[in-house]
């Protein structure tokens, strides 16, 4: 069965066909990284599936509803959360509210007037939100300020806002990019945690390293077209692949 | 669920408030603003200032037209008691009502736009409401003359009660209690606690949290499946229906309306009491309201005469010169100073007052942990 | 058809005067990405420099008439300003064109309380959040017109213009109407033609000179001119003093139109505003087109046959065309994407 689907989608810029008649089907409970040079539409795609970007023609689906149209909140309603290129985080608030406002999102949807009742420190949401900041190492920083953290605190952060909802589906565009190496494997190690968790997720990467590590599946996307779907290993041996993506080289 | 009750901490904070603002009178009057009609002041414009500051507090929405509902709740008031009752309560319910009619309109629409867009649309708003007061309004507002109270109003709820006003032109009264004077006050005060409560827990609920989270990153809060205009003209709604309650409790203390309350100058003046006081404070914005008031009435009564005074120990060059210059700034230079203030206060302290006190409390308990191994207790927020 | 034409005529003055506060307004935020609210107060500050001009133009030489007695029996005193005795007939037209004279001084004052008000103030504010430039510049018109105030007090000065100019000019006749059908004051179609030709100078300006090419390309993108290695910095002071004198200049000129008080600035930044936001934020050309079109549907709508049938409508057309237009076109007749979209 699947959970992402997405049919014969174009999308032109001006004289640059930016996706072309791309088809992807992702499935429930799997990891799929969408991988390809740059300038080949991967993040074009993504922002097709957040309803930043309206396709010219073709249809994507979650779980059979169509998100074109759908406004971001609703998207987000729908289970589909979005891990960003740049942490997208609310810089002045503490970390521990950073990760109580999703969680109040998913509880009382897109608007609720819920003015007279008090968030307290040590309700059922906030340890909630505690346990997912433990989860990515960040409990420690609770009351700090976000704004200060640092660029891979500030990813881990992005990564606890969005698992605090329990999403259906997780979208990660680049989460390891400007991170160290340690970094980049403890995140390697909680999004393992993740999917084990049954968690779907569709992973745009430059890293090999964490997309082998990572995912079940892989699209090649190049100059807006799939030019192959595949298992890792198979996608490693794919001479296709290779030409296109790698320039001939063998990973 | 969980039932959810305010913090200890908080009840204090609201007790302590509650005392202060009851005990008006006594504390301020060292400082000579123990008398019932500044006091009534502070205690409206804390209310206006209040429901301001929920909206560019939280939201960061800068509105420049919020004296747009002040007006309106004060020709609200004073047809409420021409029309019904000199009784000062359905007056302020309805002009409660009616800034938040008023303000749901014009959020509706500003609410399109955020950042600078916003401010000028609702700039544009308030103006139009100005001009519409003094031109095609006129049968509603009495234009330049102001709205004013008439021994002929049909006052249908009193006559049905059997209230007869006699031959003298009525002031509002709390059955039999008139509302001049310190009753006056104590009436304001009242609304100024319940609404210090109400805008306590808002502070504290989950959708205070939301507010702030627009202010901080409006396209992550829509990527986290809210929906961020509804919660945005929630607070429009909630601080024009503060500032409609400031306008009608204006009109209970002083039966008239002018469309001058709806001048951008007024709408700047809430900016700046906000501002002074501290933006996204609880307290910050009463504060601001009580000191521009209470300056304003300092300044506003000197004159050259006390300026001499004044400066009487100078010689009398140095004295004039020093007159001369000082005299821009009092009186009816009073509009000076608050623009000087205004930019004072955006340029050293755009967290107000309450950033200056906590950045001081931060200093000195600095200096006393000196010493102590590195780590700075965390600034607590200024409230 | 003549009454059309005479509207159309009644709104180019006004347009013209918010076509060059917009302009100013579109320059200074499109470069230097600050909002002005101190913006009206210039074109404030222009008016007064006429004012001034013609003050002190007029500082009279007082002599006593022994051999004249007024008629309650004191010595005649003869009153003549300085100018008409030091230069005779020169001085007399002097005073009486004391408004376009006034040019010559409010050039280099514009420019200089333009450059002060960039370096003593705005640059500070680049960086700092829009709701603070907003703040900020609100606190400095205050002051601006509340020391206007204090010197030359609260109520208009009217400051007449000069006699050839105060005439009506029958623009009936030129087009093959009867006559006496449109007339029209002169000075107002002087002030068109003179708004015309400083929007035509700065269009000029930016579009055939280095300097306004590489301010067109801050316009653009800010960001990357600034990685040019050009020196944004003292360009910015520049282009802060010409709006300055922009604004400066369409105050002196609309002074025999509207006697100017120290309030007027505030009036006319709030439509300017508004006519920034209808052209379109960023886009010099929306800024003056708006201009022009918000000042003649103001006068259509200050006719009386309209006025029957929407009353006030005349008070608050602009700002109803503003809602409308935020509302079916958010980024204004003429906006650019990614311009103030936040």
């Amino acid at each position: 069965m699947s959970t992402l689907s997405v049919r014969n989608v174009n999308k032109r810029f001006g004289g640059l066909k930016a996706l072309d008649n791309v088809n992807l089907e992702v499935e429930a409970g799997t990891v799929h990284a969408i991988i390809g040079p740059n300038g080949a539409g991967k993040s074009t795609l993504l922002n097709c599936f957040i309803g930043r970007l309206e396709p010219d023609s073709g249809s994507v689906t979650f779980d059979g509803q169509s998100l074109l149209g759908m406004a971001p909140h609703e998207i987000n309603q729908a289970g589909v959360s979005r891990v960003f290129q740049t942490p997208e985080i609310f810089g002045d608030l503490s970390l521990i509210d950073n990760v109580m406002i999703p969680s109040f999102a998913r509880r009382d949807g897109a608007f609720k007037i819920n003015a007279w009742a008090a968030i307290r420190r040590n309700g059922p949401m906030a340890e909630k939100a505690m346990s997912m900041l433990c989860d990515v190492g960040l409990d420690a920083k609770a009351d700090e300020t976000a704004a200060h953290l640092s660029r891979g605190d500030k990813r881990r952060l992005e990564l606890a806002m969005c698992l605090v909802q329990d999403p259906k589906l997780l979208l990660l565009d680049e989460p390891t990019a400007g991170m160290a190496r340690a970094d980049t494997n403890n995140t390697i190690d909680l999004m393992k945690r993740i999917a084990e968790r049954g968690v779907t997720m569709v992973v745009i990467e430059h890293d090999m390293h964490v997309v082998f590590s990572l995912a079940e599946k892989i699209s090649v996307l190049a100059q807006g077209a799939v030019i192959a779907e595949d298992t890792p290993e198979n996608i490693k041996g794919n001479p296709k692949v290779q030409e296109a993506y790698l320039g001939g080289a063998h990973l | 669920m969980h039932p959810t009750s305010i913090t200890k901490k908080d009840l204090l904070l609201f007790a302590v408030f509650t005392a202060a603002v009851l005990a008006g009178p006594i504390i301020l009057k060292p400082i000579g603003a123990g008398y019932p009609d500044l006091l009534q002041k502070f205690a409206i414009y804390g209310i206006f200032a209040l429901g301001f500051n929920i909206l560019f507090g939280l939201t960061g929405y800068l509105s420049f037209g919020h004296a747009a509902f002040l007006g309106v709740g004060s020709y609200t008031a004073v047809w409420t008691f021409k029309l019904l009752s000199m009784n000062p309560v359905p007056a302020i319910i309805f002009a409660t009502l009616m800034g938040g009619l008023f303000s749901a309109l014009i959020g509706y629409v500003s609410l399109r736009r955020s950042g600078i867009y916003f401010s000028i649309l609702t700039l544009a708003f308030a103006q139009m409401c100005y001009n519409m007061a003094y031109s095609v309004l006129t049968p509603i507002t009495n234009g330049e003359t102001g709205l004013q109270l008439a021994q002929s109003d049909p006052r249908a709820l009193d006559v049905a009660f059997g209230r007869d006003y006699g031959a003298v032109l009525p002031s509002s009264d709390l059955f039999g209690l008139e509302m001049t004077g310190y009753p006056g006050f104590y009436f304001c005060a009242v609304m100024l606690i319940i609404c210090f409560y109400i805008t306590l827990r808002i502070f504290r609920s989950p959708f205070g949290m939301m507010l702030r989270a627009v202010k901080s990153n409006q396209n992550r809060l829509n990527y986290t499946g809210v929906n961020t205009r509804p919660y945005a003209l929630t607070a429009f709604i909630i601080s024009g229906m503060f500032a409609g309650l400031a306008g009608g409790l204006l009109a209970v203390t002083d039966p008239l309306a002018g469309a001058e309350r709806m001048q951008w100058t007024a709408s700047g003046e809430v900016v700046l009491m906000t501002i002074l006081g501290g933006a996204g404070t609880l307290l910050g914005p009463v504060i601001g309201a009580g000191a521009i008031k209470y300056f304003e009435n300092i300044f506003s009564a000197f004159n050259k005469g006390i300026l001499n005074n004044i400066f009487d120990f100078l010689p009398d060059f140095l004295q004039q010169v020093a007159v001369s210059v000082s005299s821009m700034f009092v009186g009816e230079g009073w509009h000076l100073t608050l623009g000087a203030l205004f930019m004072v206060i955006v340029i050293f302290l755009p967290g107000g007052l309450m950033e200056g006190v906590s950045r001081i409390s931060n200093l000195l308990s600095r200096r006393r942990s000196d010493g102590g191994s590195g780590g700075t207790p965390h600034p607590e927020p200024a409230e | 058809m003549d009454a059309i034409l005479l509207q159309i005529l009644n709104g180019l003055d006004k347009g013209g005067a918010y076509a060059l506060i917009a302009l100013g307004l579109t320059i200074i935020f499109g470069t230097l990405g600050v909002v002005n609210f101190a913006h009206g107060a210039l074109f404030m500050l222009g008016a007064f420099c006429a004012v001034a001009v013609k003050a002190v133009l007029n500082i009279q030489m007082v002599t006593i008439d022994p051999t004249k007695t007024t008629p309650w029996g004191a010595p005649m005193e003869i009153r003549q300003p300085y100018v008409e005795v030091w230069f005779g007939d020169f001085g007399t037209t002097l005073l009486d064109f004391s408004v376009p004279v006034s040019i010559l001084l409010a050039i280099p004052i514009m420019l200089i309380i333009g450059i002060a008000m960039e370096r003593g103030l705005i640059r500070y504010f680049y960086k700092r959040p829009h709701a603070e430039q907003i703040l900020v510049t609100f606190g400095l018109a205050i002051v601006l017109q509340e020391i206007v105030k204090s010197y030359f007090g609260a109520n208009p000065i009217p400051q007449p213009a000069p006699d050839v100019a105060n005439g009506m000019i029958d623009f009936g006749i030129l087009v093959g109407f009867e006559a006496g059908n449109v007339v029209y004051p002169a000075w107002r179609f002087i002030y068109f033609l003179f708004s015309t030709a400083v929007i035509a100078a700065v269009f000029a300006f930016l579009q055939f000179t280095t300097f306004g090419m590489v301010v067109r390309a801050g316009m653009a993108d800010r960001e990357t001119v600034g990685l040019l290695g050009i020196d944004i910095d003292r360009r910015f002071t520049i282009v802060f003093g010409m709006a300055a004198v922009v604004a400066g200049l369409a105050g002196t000129m609309y002074t025999p139109i509207l006697s100017p008080d120290y309030h007027m600035g505030m009036d006319f930044l709030v439509l300017s505003f508004v006519v920034v936001v209808v052209g379109g934020m960023g886009s010099l050309g929306g800024a003056v087109a708006a201009g022009f079109l918000l000042g003649i549907l103001q006068s259509f709508a200050s006719m009386n046959e309209v006025k029957a049938i929407l009353p006030g409508i005349d008070q608050i057309i602009i700002y109803l065309i503003a809602v409308v237009v935020l509302l079916v076109r958010p980024r204004g007749l003429m906006g650019r994407k990614g311009v103030m979209e936040h």
